[in-house]
């Protein structure tokens, strides 16, 4: 309990800080159990990230089977997309879409 | 031998009996003639009336009675009555009308009657028949009559004629029928989730109560946290940490039933006006609760990613910026601000800073004030670099922290003193707030503040123990058993009146393990580290400085010189036998314990009251001292005896109030009385020791760091002696001018007395 206390404050804290545009929430399905943002932007991040996230986990995984994938950094010239995944305790993945630049 | 036809007439009225009684009602009828004797058959008969003995006797009224006899046409089968269930009345009725007929015999024929209707229209379709062939019949022999005449003849109509049924062909054509083939799609079923949940009368009652529970911890905390609800109402406002702290343990108590109660109450506690603002959020977060313990690892990394590109320039000057003009200004330094650590709850003065000595990035501060009268509770936050917007763990307690201290070998305890005078242990991992030990009143606490906490080092390492230190004099030293903290008083400081602003609990004892037990001669040293006592510096409200001996409880040594309270002193990390001493008579002043007599070596005058002091660990004649005007002044005994290297302002409005340098990296952490913790970087020209031929060069601190392997530990041995020695130097020097000037000013004097004698 005091966990999800600490998740949900970690969770608005993400949201408040500088140049981030929105926070999601994926689970192994690919499905977004929490979004900031709109539905259609929702819908395409979820399904995007999701399928890149996996294939990251099993290029780090083929190359070395004892490895696990830790976080993910898609830079891209307008902003810069975060995932971490978790892969223990259920298939989740937190997504932060963050623009560094701005003020 | 009656004659029958007699008896037949009386019984054609009745047929009945009569009995002897009534022969003389019969004496109107003709007597019966006697029968004719025997023998004489032509005789005329006699009638004689003969009575059975079993006629039924009847009299005469009852035989002139008419008895009606009516023949009727029924049907001696057919049933009196017919019951019918009538399902207007709905009940059984008696239908008198019986059918009474009864067909004997009956057979189906073909015979009809000419005058029958039937017989009428088989005649009329049987003439028209027979006219309609003559007419085609005259159709064909005109055709007939005309082809031979040679005309262009059409066959006559012969489509209507009456066709043989038996003997008559149809036929016809069909289109070809396609095969039906069925054809379809089918989408993959969305993913779905079942969940289950039920619902009855008492639940929907418990959860009427839990909310009327939530509804009065919600009000109960409504003016507490009243001041803070315009930045909860917006959550995506700037990361004030005091806020989100409340809304987060509210949120997530909203959405679980089991423990909203004590969430509510803890949010209660920590202004839970916040409440109301995050149960808008309840759906979304249903599923994020269920995915909770696992988002929470991937969140708190994702969240120190953020920071980190929020806050990406400050982290590459704290890797990689030099001041290019320290090159231009020797002997000269300066210091670069980097974070800024606030307190997670309200403007607290930092009391205690201490590093980790396991993680170089990981801080404990403790929390509480100095001021005698305004007391609050306290905290103690352990903060990291790497997310310097919220703070790693946060332990709450009663009464204002006043020390902070980690366990060299195990740096997940921490150990804290507070003002009221107890002392705790905390696991630093748990995220709960409750300590793994806490000294109560009953198990001997301090009747004091505490001031310092310090773990000592056990070589043998079979029990934890930590000594503090309080203004009631007592120096105790606690054991950690398995169930509770055990005190054991050390020493007691002497009912001095002047006993108060409290002592400092030497760390060089934690140091000791490695290095000799600092303070004392090379005697007493032997005797100290067999005993594995502490050597403890206090200072005292009046400005003197004492040094003990815990082993034996004796005074050591005495050191007079500040003028005012001294706040803090400290060993030298390199030396064992220098120490300093930061006082509010504004002064810094170096001493040297061998040479208790001599007074203070060095003075520094900083411009106000010094509210820490702190030796650095790279380098033996470097330190640091926060005053309280909000500057930090690093001093460099080797290059300038006289003034600070660098003195910067560096808060705005606020007393700074400790000072921790870092064992790795070249930053420094100043607390001040807002509650605020700045990260300073030191200019190169601040972090070598300049003045000296083996002032360390690219790499300090690797060498200072203890390194694993013989040949990193000779040369960290090589160092310390390189640096001792270079202190030793300088003290020298510094003595030498002070005694020369003390000759000079006692020879000016005596001339100056000469001269006035004479």
């Amino acid at each position: 309990m005091a966990e999800i206390a600490a998740v949900e404050e970690t969770f608005k804290r993400l949201q408040s800080h500088r140049g981030v545009l929105g926070v999601l929430v994926v689970n192994g399905d690919g499905i977004a159990i929490r979004s900031t943002f709109d539905n259609e932007t929702t819908v395409a991040y979820a399904a995007l990230v999701s399928g890149f996230t996996v294939k990251a986990r099993r290029a780090v995984r083929q190359l070395d089977a004892d490895n696990e994938l830790r976080f993910l950094r898609i830079r891209s010239r307008k902003h810069e997309i975060m995932v971490a995944p978790e892969f223990e305790r259920g298939e989740y993945a937190l997504v932060v879409v963050q623009d560094p630049a701005a003020e | 031998m009656a004659p029958f036809g007699a008896l037949l007439k009386r019984g054609g009225k009745r047929g009945a009996h009569r009995d002897k009684a009534q022969a003389q009602a019969d004496a109107a009828e003709p007597p019966p003639l006697p029968p004719p004797p025997i023998g004489d058959e032509f005789a005329v008969p006699v009638r004689e009336y003969v009575r059975p003995d079993n006629q039924l006797q009847l009299s005469e009224a009852q035989l002139g009675e008419e008895m009606p006899r009516m023949l009727t046409a029924t049907n001696p089968t057919a049933p009196k009555n017919l019951a019918r269930f009538n399902m207007k009345e709905r009940c059984f009725k008696f239908d008198a009308m019986v059918d009474q007929t009864v067909a004997h015999y009956s057979s189906s024929g073909w015979l009809l009657h000419k005058s029958s209707e039937e017989a009428k229209k088989q005649g009329d379709a049987e003439r028209a028949e027979a006219e309609a062939a003559a007419k085609f019949q005259s159709e064909v022999e005109r055709a007939a009559r005309e082809k031979e005449a040679g005309m262009d003849v059409e066959p006559p109509d012969d489509s209507r004629q009456l066709r043989n049924r038996f003997n008559f062909g149809d036929r016809a054509a069909q289109t070809f029928n396609y095969p039906l083939r069925e054809g379809g799609t089918m989408t993959e079923p969305p993913p779905t989730a079942t969940t289950t949940g039920s619902c009855s009368a008492w639940e929907v009652y418990d959860e009427y109560l839990r909310d009327a529970e939530r509804q009065r911890a919600e009000e109960a905390a409504k003016p507490k946290g009243g001041a803070r609800r315009p930045s909860t109402a917006a959550p995506g406002h700037a990361a004030a940490a005091a806020a989100p702290p409340a809304a987060g343990a509210a949120g997530g108590g909203s959405t679980l039933q089991g423990p909203a109660a004590e969430a509510a109450a803890a949010a209660a506690q920590r202004g839970g006006a916040a409440a109301a603002a995050a149960r808008g959020d309840d759906d979304g977060d249903a599923a994020l609760s269920a995915a909770g313990p696992a988002v929470a690892a991937a969140a708190a990394i994702l969240d120190r990613m953020v920071v980190q590109n929020a806050l990406a320039d400050v982290a590459m000057d704290f890797k990689y910026w030099d001041d290019a003009t320290d090159s231009f200004r020797p002997g000269e330094g300066s210091l670069l601000p980097l974070w800024t650590f606030k307190c997670p709850r309200g403007r607290k003065h930092v009391t205690s800073i201490a590093w980790s000595p396991a993680y170089t990035d990981m801080f404990a501060v403790g929390y509480g004030s100095f001021h005698f009268h305004r007391q609050t509770g306290g905290l103690v936050a352990i903060h990291s670099l790497k997310n310097p917007a919220a703070a790693e763990n946060v332990f709450v307690t009663a009464s204002g922290v006043m020390a902070v201290d980690f366990h060299p070998t195990f740096p997940n305890l921490l150990a804290i003193g507070c003002y009221d005078g107890s002392v705790a242990v905390f696991d630093a991992r748990r995220r709960g707030g409750a300590p793994l030990y806490q000294a109560t009143a009953r198990s001997g606490k301090h009747s004091d503040a505490v001031w310092q906490v310090a773990w000592q080092e056990d070589e043998l390492q079979k029990t934890l123990q930590f000594a503090s230190v309080s203004t009631d004099g007592d120096v105790v030293l606690w054991t950690l058993t398995r169930s509770e903290l055990a005190p054991e008083r050390l020493m007691r400081l002497g009912a001095r009146a002047a006993l108060a602003a409290g002592g400092a609990v030497a760390a060089a004892a934690a140091a000791a393990a490695g290095a000799e037990a600092p303070g004392g001669g090379a005697a007493a040293a032997a005797a100290r580290r067999v005993g594995g006592g502490v050597c403890m510096h206090f200072h005292w409200a009046d400005g003197r400085e004492h040094q003990y001996l815990a082993f034996s409880s004796e005074f050591l040594a005495s050191f007079s010189g500040h003028g005012m309270a001294v706040y803090s002193v400290r060993w030298n990390r390199l030396h064992p036998s220098v120490f300093l001493s930061a006082s509010a008579d504004w002064s810094l002043r170096v001493w040297d314990a061998r040479r208790a007599a001599a007074g203070p070596v060095l003075s520094f005058d900083l411009g106000d009251a010094v509210g820490d002091a702190a030796w650095a660990p790279y380098a033996s004649t470097v330190a640091a001292a926060v005053t309280d005007d909000g500057r930090v002044h690093v001093i460099d005994v080797a290059a300038n005896r006289l003034t600070p290297l660098c003195s910067q302002k560096v808060v705005r409005s606020a007393r700074l109030t400790r000072l921790a340098f870092n064992a790795r990296h070249p930053i420094l952490l100043v607390g001040d009385s807002k509650g605020n913790v700045t990260c300073l970087k030191l200019s190169p020209n601040l972090r070598r020791s300049g003045g000296g031929a083996a002032g360390a060069g690219a790499q300090p601190h690797a060498a200072a760091a203890p390194a694993a392997g013989v040949g990193a530990a000779a040369a960290g041995e090589r160092f310390e002696a390189a640096e001792r020695q270079r202190l030793d130097g300088v003290l020298e020097v510094a003595l030498k001018g002070r005694r020369a000037a003390v000759a000079a000013a006692a020879a000016e004097a005596a001339s100056g007395g000469s001269c006035a004698a004479a």
